[in-house]
């Protein structure tokens, strides 16, 4: 089959590599029809994520038609569209039954689990085409790919209903969905959002139809800042202006109540803590650049919530650990219990109530995924989301 | 969740937690001897104790999660023959004999005389006091050997068990909990450039 590959830093190409086969009972082989290329797929491309190898098919957003079902999966049938979470669960430890699936104690593989347990004291679960630390499952950026734990995680997906209005149910709109429920918001909340990418535009509008009062989204793109006001909310660009400060005043003196940093560890700025994170990066003293992440727990209220989405994977400094105690603030953060969200979001879409098709930008062939990867890391304010079509045909 | 054999002379953490190989207050005949390798690792299983019990009392069904055990032959009720996977190609065997079992509880096991790399081992199977299902703690001591063998031997032994330990328990605990072993291996994988 025809699949992207990722091969080091900005080198991904589209390589024939062996189909995959079922492996384990409850597997499922999944034929893509739809697939997109994720904000945090750019690390990857960055290479700021460790534990790639040359030759990793990545993708970890994808729906399809299920064409290969193992012995021990009583749940999927051929023929069948499902999207699937870009999370392996495996449905049956202590996690899974907590409905916390992107802690799953058992889709690690015992040999890859051991670099998570080092790194973050616990092994962390397994993920589609996101190096070996989730353990080196191949992606979705390709013609077919194999679920593992088939029977827990893909969602069954009505004909009738384009892909591109649920393929994001497999990581961005529940991540973004999940980033405004972590924020426990009340009727009277303003919530500032850090980042107008896929999670943060998401996350603006989950955060509408939670109930927030208002929305604050941040960035410095125009065309994305446009996308956020579209959505109802009201819009800081970082370069005009002192967020803090204007943050501030857009709330009377009291600040957001609730704040999510849909930025993660590549955070943007020419601020004197934001240049000083690069030179650590540089000479590897810190791996996650973090001047959104402090920009944020600065500008939240006294006592206010912080929601974190975006993605980190290491160490960071000058953490401004006396503003979080001193205002008692709380943070929630983690990825994305996908499995929890599914069907409640399914169910949204169905009833006409979220949209997710207005994100994309750019629709591409399997074969041009490369360009997409490009277009993606270099022009971010008008390619806000690229989908790759492996069949090339339409699907209803 | 206690166990006599397995915990330092203040307070309540394992034996094999220790920073130091030979524990200060650590009763004499619970301190590893001299060049002994010890290795504590437990694991919360969602299965009650007694079916965990079952399947590893069976101990033909070890090769099935313990990666370097290439075959256990069962001798009689407390005897079996183990067949381990060495670097290189090798492999080293002993005969072990079951020195405690309890049903549902506890299984201990040591090498017998002659064993090239003398071991013993205990798996104990515990409610989880929070209703999680059963804590499975399994300890082990190995006893490498000298010479130019016992080097090879004991960089399987010494390095190895804690690593192996781990991994064996995780899979252990995928194949009891979802019925299966988690892998991401090829053919799934791209080839390797």
């Amino acid at each position: 089959m025809r699949a992207l590959t990722w091969h080091g830093k900005h080198d991904v190409r589209v390589d024939t590599v062996a189909d995959p086969q079922i492996v384990n009972p409850r597997d499922a082989i999944i034929k893509i029809t739809s697939t997109a290329i994720c904000g945090s797929d750019l690390h990857l491309y960055d290479h700021t994520i460790p534990t790639m190898k040359a030759g990793d098919v990545l993708g970890h957003e994808f729906m399809g038609e299920v064409v290969e079902v193992g012995p021990g999966n009583s749940k999927l049938k051929v023929g069948q569209r499902v999207v699937v979470p870009f999370v392996i669960a495996c449905g049956q430890c202590y996690f899974c039954k907590q409905q916390q699936f992107a802690a799953c104690d058992n889709s690690n593989p015992a040999e890859t689990a051991d670099m998570s347990e080092f790194l973050y004291g616990y092994p962390m679960t397994g993920a589609f085409g996101y190096s070996h630390l989730t353990g080196g499952y191949a992606g979705g950026q390709a013609e077919y790919v194999r679920v593992p734990y088939a029977d827990v995680g893909p969602i069954l997906i009505p004909d009738g209903i384009e892909d591109e209005k649920v393929l994001f149910l497999s990581d961005i709109l529940p991540t973004g969905w999940m980033a405004a429920d972590n924020c426990d918001i009340k009727a009277t909340d303003t919530v500032a959002v850090w980042g107008c990418g896929p999670v943060g535009l998401f996350a603006v509008q989950s955060a509408f139809a939670l109930g927030a009062h208002r929305v604050i989204a941040i960035d410095h793109f125009p065309h994305r800042l446009d996308l956020a006001k579209s959505m109802g909310a009201e819009v800081i660009n970082f370069e005009e202006v002192e967020v803090r400060e204007a943050l501030v005043e857009m709330t009377g003196g009291i600040g957001p109540d609730a704040c999510i940093d849909a930025v993660g560890m590549e955070s943007h700025g020419l601020t004197a803590d934001s240049v000083m994170d690069r030179v650590k990066a540089a000479v590897k003293l810190v791996t996650d650049q973090t001047h959104g992440l402090r920009q944020v727990i600065i500008a939240c209220r006294k006592g206010g919530k912080v929601s974190i989405p975006g993605v980190y994977g290491g160490v960071t400094d000058k953490f401004p650990i006396g503003a979080l105690m001193e205002k008692g603030l709380s943070i929630k953060s983690g990825q994305t219990h996908v499995q929890k969200y599914m069907q409640q979001l399914l169910d949204l879409i169905m009833e006409g109530k979220l949209d997710t098709t207005f994100l994309i930008s750019h629709r591409l062939s399997l074969e041009d995924a490369p360009t997409g990867y490009k277009i993606f890391k270099e022009r971010q304010n008008d390619v806000t989301k690229v989908v790759l079509k492996p069949d090339g045909v339409p699907r209803h | 969740m206690s166990s006599p054999i397995s915990h330092t002379a203040h307070g309540d953490a394992p034996l094999s937690s220790a920073k130091h190989p030979d524990p200060a207050g650590a009763p004499e005949h619970l301190a590893p001897q001299q060049g002994d390798v010890l290795v504590g690792r437990s694991v919360t299983i969602d299965r009650p104790r007694e079916d965990l019990y079952a399947f590893w009392r069976d101990f033909t069904n070890l090769p099935l999660f313990m990666r370097n055990i290439h075959s256990v032959t069962i001798q009689d009720s407390a005897h079996s023959h183990w067949v381990i996977e060495a670097p290189a190609g090798k492999t080293v065997e002993w005969d072990s004999k079951i020195t405690q079992d309890e049903a549902g509880r506890l299984i201990a096991w040591e090498s017998l005389e002659g064993a090239s790399v003398r071991n013993s081992g205990r798996v104990e199977f515990i409610d989880s006091p929070d209703g999680r299902g059963t804590v499975v703690r399994v300890t082990l001591t190995y006893d490498p050997p000298g010479g130019a063998v016992g080097k090879l031997i004991a960089k399987l032994f010494q390095k190895e068990p804690k690593i192996q330990a781990r991994q064996d328990l995780r899979r252990f605990k995928q194949l009891m909990e979802t019925g299966e072993v988690s892998t991401a291996r090829p053919p799934d994988a791209a080839p390797r450039a």
